[in-house]
């Protein structure tokens, strides 16, 4: 295809002076990788850059029609978020509470375990599903709060609320010093 | 005996063809392909585990990074009437060549009452000026508010369509002023958003 008609177009026994005749054809596989090139980019940048949302609904707060129902703190998780990605968990009310009050990380030998662990154990006691509350203090950070939605949608739990933080679990925190 | 001869081929293949789908293929990812739009600050955005996209329309972001709120909405035709909308409420007027700038603009950052200001820069102008994001507070009519108020008015007026709103935050922002954006948008019923991640995988 690159090959150049390099045969001479001179006279032949002294017939006809003919004009070279040049083959049109052009190599075309430098293009091929040069356009393959572009479109793996292309493909690459992408995407996988595509940015992904994580569905959040929260309680309504409308004070007309309320109508919340009682949740019993035999199966009521509460996960207090502090300071340093540090989280803090306790099933029940805070001053009486049925699993006490411990500090553990993310991750999955961290929340994620106790979570597993917990609602297992609740729906075998109960027949019915463990609700979490998450209390965000306000020395958590944002990343904190998405990755324990994170974390309970890898532990396929389905009744969660993030709620606001009260006085006595802020003491906790304190008492632990996570806030 | 005569050796049977192979008849001698040249190598070379027509790449023609080949090359004709590459560069179709190019065109149709370099055409469908979104151009990568620059916030206005950096948010390190956290990772999580889901998949669902966000969607392409119908859709309204707000980026919050180092206290400060920057309020954008998908279409142009959206942002124009946002604008209008806000304009009413706050007794201002634009001019349709502040709404044209307006409709390009990719986000907001700047309170209402320099809108107008920072509409009549131009880009060189802009990138200089500290912007200062969206003022939000706990009041029930912070600007916020009206803007994704206004948004999702706008949107069921032109689109018909419900807006959907997300939140795209830097993983180290504190969760007080998470607490306040989520807080402005509960107060107009939107209870359920979006927060914006990238991909996680899982580990085991």
């Amino acid at each position: 295809m690159a090959e150049l008609d390099t045969s001479g177009g001179g006279k032949k026994d002294g017939g006809k002076v003919r004009s070279k005749k040049s083959s049109t054809r052009v190599d075309l596989t430098a293009m091929v990788y040069l356009a393959f090139l572009l479109i793996t980019f292309f493909i690459l940048t992408t995407t996988l850059q595509k940015p992904k949302a994580m569905d959040l609904t929260m309680p309504d707060k409308d004070e007309v029609t309320k109508q919340q129902l009682p949740v019993p703190a035999t199966r009521t998780m509460t996960v207090l978020l502090g300071k340093n990605n540090k989280v803090e968990w306790y099933i029940g009310l805070p001053d009486n509470p049925i699993t006490a009050p411990s500090v553990t990380g993310f991750g999955k030998n961290g929340i994620r375990q106790a979570l597993f662990d917990k609602g297992k154990e609740i729906l075998a006691a109960s027949g019915k599903p463990m609700i979490v509350l998450i209390k965000p203090s306000d020395k958590s950070t944002y990343n904190d709060m998405v990755t324990i939605m994170d974390e309970l949608n890898i532990v396929n739990n389905q009744q969660r609320a993030i709620v606001d933080i009260t006085q006595i679990d802020i003491q906790l925190l304190k008492r632990d010093q996570i806030y | 005996m005569a050796r049977a001869k192979v008849a001698r081929k040249s190598t070379a293949i027509d790449m023609t063809a080949m090359c004709d789908v590459a560069f179709l293929l190019l065109t149709f990812f370099i055409l469908s392909a979104k151009p990568k739009v620059q916030d206005p600050v950096h948010a390190d955005i956290p990772a999580s585990t889901t998949i669902q996209v966000l969607p392409e329309k119908d859709f309204s972001s707000l980026l919050v990074a180092q206290g400060k709120v920057f309020f954008s909405v998908e279409g142009a035709d959206i942002r124009m009437e946002t604008l209008k909308g806000m304009a009413d409420q706050y007794q201002l007027t634009f001019t349709p060549e502040e709404l044209k700038q307006f409709a390009s603009l990719e986000s907001v950052g700047v309170p209402i009452a320099s809108l107008k200001g920072y509409l009549a820069m131009n880009n060189q102008e802009r990138s200089k000026v500290a912007l200062t994001g969206v003022p939000v507070d706990t009041t029930d009519t912070n600007e916020l508010f009206w803007w994704v108020k206004n948004a999702r008015k706008a949107d069921k007026l032109v689109h018909n369509a419900e807006l959907k709103i997300a939140i795209k935050g830097d993983s180290k922002e504190e969760y007080p002023t998470i607490a306040k954006i989520i807080k402005t948008l509960q107060k107009q019923k939107v209870n359920k958003f979006g927060l914006i991640t990238s991909l996680r995988t899982v580990a085991k």
